[in-house]
C-alpha cells in the first residue's frame, strides 16, 4: 500500500507522516549536524579575537567576531618574502589552467573513442578502465625524474602538467556520451560537418553535465593537491595554498596560531564548496552514467 | 547493361568515397585521442614499467644507476621493519575506512534519495570529502588536542568520564584511531554523489512488477531491486573507495605528523615518500610504490570480479 503511493511518484518521496519516517528525519538531521559541525567551529574560530581564541575553557562558537585573522593572515605573510595574496594567486592560476586543459584533454579522446570509433578505441577505453585502479603515488618517482631531467621543476608546468589527465575524467565523459544519439551526428555529417565541428557545435553543449562534472572533480583535486608542491617546487615564490596552510598551521606557535589557521582554512574551503554548489545538479546528472559495466 | 555499368561504377565511386571518409574521420579521431594518448602514457603506463624497472636498481640521481636484483624486495620484507609497520597500518586504515565509507556512502545515499530537501542533505554528507584535508584537520586538531584545551577533552573531562586529557595526537595507541574517524568523516561523501545519481536513475516500473512478485517490503526492494540495479555504481566505488585508502598519507601526517611518534601513523606512500624525497633512494623507494600499485590493482580486479554485471 505504502510501496504503490510512493512508486507513483517516482519512488523518492516518502508518502506521509509515520513513526518511522519521524525517527528517519530526526536520525539524519542530527547526522547533517554532526557532519557540519566542524565547518561551523571552523567559521566560528576564523572571526574569534585572540582573548577567546586562549580562553580556558575552550569557547566553540564565537561571541565578539572579529576580523582580525583575516588581517593576521595578510600581515603575518606580508613579513616574510612571499605573501599569502602570492599562493593564492598561484592555486587559482595552476587550478585554472590544468582544470581548462583537462576538460578539453578528456572531452576530446572521449569524443573520439565513443564516437568516431577508430580501430584501437576499445583497448584505449580497457586501458583507461585499468587506469582507474591506478595509484598516482606510484608514479610519482618516475615523474619526478622526468620533471628533473626536463628542467620541469620549479616552474608551473610541474603543477599543471601532471594534473591534465586522471583516467576517471575520461571515464566519466566517456560513459556520458554514450547517450547522444549516433542520428545527431550522421545527420550533421550529411550536412558536411566535419569531426572537430561536430565537436564544437553538438558534442561540447549535449554533454555539459559530464564536463561541469570534471570542471568539479578536477577543481578540487587540484586546489587541494598538496604533493606537487611538496615534492616539484622548492621555490617559495611558486608553492600553493595547502603549503602556506602547513606553514600558518604549525604546532609550535600555539594556540594564538589557531585564528589566522582558521582564517586560512575558510578562504581555502570556500571556493570548493562554492564550485560545488554551482555544479550540483550537473553533478548528478552525470553520475548516473558512472557505472562500470561491459 | 549501360546503366547497370553506371550504377556499379557509381556505387564503387561512392564506396571509395566513403572509405576515404572513414579514413579521414579516423585520421581526426587519433588527432583528438593524441594528446589524452601521450599524457596517459607519460604520466601512467610509463611510469609504472619504469618504477618496476627502478625497483630493481639502486639509484640516487646523482650516482649512476645499479643493478641488484630483487634486493629491494628482500630487504622491504626482511630488514625493514618500519615497512612491515607501515603495511600494518595502511591496511588497518584501509580495512576499517574503506568498508565503512563505501557503506555509508550508499546507505546515505539510499536513505536522503528518499527524503525531502535532497540537496541539503547532499552538502552536508558531502561537504566534508570535498574540502582540503590539511584545511580540516586544524579544525580536528584542535579538537582533538591532547591537552586540556582541546575540545573532546574538556568535554570528557567536565562530563567526569576521564581524569586526565588524552593523548589523543600524541599517543602511539590513539593516532590511528583518530585519522581513522576523521578519514570516515571525510569518506562518507566520495562514493556518495554515483550513488544518489544512480538511484535517482533507477526505472521504477522494477519496483511496480517486483511488487506483483510479492516484494513489498523497503529492505526487500534494496536487495532485490536496487543493488542489482547499482551493481555498476558500486563497482566504480569500491574501486575509488579502495586506491584512496590504500593511498591515504595527507591525513595521515596532517594529524599524526611526520615523523609520527613510534610511526604510529606511518603509511605505505610516507614511507615511500620518506626513501624517495628525503633520502633519494629512488630504487628502494620504487619498490614500495610497486607494491602499492599491486595491491590497488589486484583489489581492482577482484572487485571487477564480484560486481560483474556482465552476466545479466
Amino acid at each position: 500500500m505504502i510501496f504503490k503511493k510512493h512508486a507513483g511518484e517516482k519512488l523518492r518521496r516518502h508518502p506521509k507522516f509515520s513513526i518511522g519516517w519521524f525517527f528517519t528525519y530526526f536520525f539524519m538531521i542530527a547526522l547533517a549536524i554532526f557532519t557540519a559541525l566542524p565547518f561551523v567551529y571552523m567559521i566560528a574560530t576564523a572571526f574569534k579575537p585572540l582573548n577567546e581564541l586562549t580562553a580556558y575553557p575552550p569557547t566553540f562558537l564565537v561571541k565578539r567576531p572579529t576580523f582580525e585573522n583575516f588581517l593576521g593572515l595578510v600581515n603575518s605573510f606580508s613579513s616574510d618574502s612571499v605573501p599569502f595574496s602570492r599562493y593564492l594567486f598561484n592555486s587559482l592560476f595552476t587550478t585554472g589552467v590544468s582544470v581548462a586543459g583537462a576538460v578539453i584533454i578528456s572531452c576530446l579522446g572521449a569524443f573520439a573513442v565513443e564516437k568516431i570509433r577508430m580501430p584501437g578505441s576499445k583497448v584505449m577505453f580497457k586501458l583507461v578502465v585499468w587506469g582507474l585502479m591506478f595509484s598516482p603515488p606510484a608514479a610519482q618517482i618516475p615523474i619526478y625524474i622526468a620533471m628533473n631531467s626536463l628542467g620541469m621543476r620549479n616552474t608551473y608546468w610541474a603543477l599543471i602538467v601532471p594534473a591534465l589527465i586522471a583516467p576517471n575524467y575520461f571515464f566519466l565523459v566517456k560513459q556520458f556520451m554514450t547517450q547522444v544519439p549516433e542520428s545527431y551526428l550522421e545527420s550533421a555529417r550529411i550536412d558536411g560537418a566535419g569531426e572537430w565541428r561536430i565537436f564544437a557545435s553538438i558534442i561540447m553543449p549535449m554533454t555539459k553535465p559530464a564536463w561541469a562534472t570534471v570542471v568539479v572533480f578536477a577543481f578540487i583535486a587540484n586546489w587541494n593537491n598538496s604533493g606537487g608542491s611538496t615534492i616539484y617546487i622548492t621555490d617559495q615564490a611558486l608553492k600553493t595554498l595547502p603549503y602556506a596552510l602547513s606553514t600558518i598551521n604549525d604546532a609550535n606557535l600555539g594556540l594564538a596560531r589557531l585564528g589566522p589557521a582558521s582564517a586560512a582554512a575558510l578562504l581555502t574551503t570556500l571556493p570548493v564548496i562554492i564550485i560545488y554548489l554551482l555544479m550540483q545538479s550537473q553533478v548528478m546528472n552525470t553520475m548516473a552514467h558512472a557505472g562500470i559495466k561491459e | 547493361m549501360s546503366t547497370k555499368a553506371v550504377n556499379r561504377s557509381s556505387a564503387e565511386a561512392a564506396n571509395k568515397s566513403g572509405r576515404w571518409f572513414r579514413y579521414k574521420r579516423w585520421a581526426t579521431g587519433y588527432l583528438m585521442l593524441l594528446p589524452f594518448i601521450l599524457l596517459f602514457l607519460l604520466f601512467i603506463i610509463i611510469p609504472v614499467f619504469y618504477g618496476l624497472f627502478l625497483s630493481f636498481t639502486t639509484y640516487n640521481i646523482v650516482q649512476p644507476m645499479r643493478f641488484n636484483g630483487i634486493d629491494n624486495y628482500v630487504q622491504l620484507f626482511t630488514a625493514d621493519d618500519w615497512f612491515l609497520t607501515a603495511l600494518s597500518n595502511t591496511l588497518r586504515f584501509a580495512v576499517v575506512s574503506g568498508p565503512i565509507g563505501f557503506l555509508c556512502s550508499f546507505f546515505f545515499a539510499w536513505v536522503i534519495n528518499q527524503l525531502k530537501f535532497r540537496n541539503v542533505f547532499s552538502l552536508a554528507f558531502y561537504a566534508p570529502s570535498i574540502v582540503s584535508s590539511l584545511a580540516i584537520t586544524i579544525v580536528w586538531l584542535s579538537i582533538f588536542s591532547s591537552d586540556r584545551y582541546g575540545h573532546l577533552n574538556n568535554l570528557l573531562l567536565q562530563l567526569g568520564i576521564i581524569q586526565e586529557p588524552l593523548l589523543w595526537t600524541t599517543s602511539p595507541q590513539l593516532i590511528m584511531s583518530v585519522i581513522i574517524f576523521v578519514s570516515v568523516w571525510m569518506s562518507m561523501g566520495s562514493g556518495f554523489l554515483t550513488n544518489l545519481a544512480g538511484l535517482s536513475n533507477i526505472n521504477t516500473d522494477l519496483y511496480e512488477a517486483a511488487a506483483i512478485d510479492g516484494i513489498n517490503n523497503r529492505f526487500q526492494q534494496l536487495f532485490y531491486i536496487t543493488m542489482p540495479q547499482m551493481k555498476p555504481q558500486l563497482l566504480y566505488n569500491a574501486i575509488m573507495a579502495t586506491v584512496s585508502a590504500l593511498n591515504v598519507y595527507d591525513i595521515a601526517v596532517a594529524i599524526g605528523g611526520n615523523p609520527s611518534p613510534s610511526n604510529a601513523a606511518l603509511t605505505i606512500v610516507g614511507h615511500m615518500y620518506d626513501y624517495a624525497f628525503t633520502r633519494f633512494e629512488l630504487g628502494y623507494a620504487s619498490a614500495i610504490s610497486f607494491i602499492l600499485f599491486l595491491m590497488c590493482f589486484i583489489c581492482g580486479q577482484i572487485f571487477m570480479k564480484i560486481f560483474s554485471s556482465k552476466d545479466e
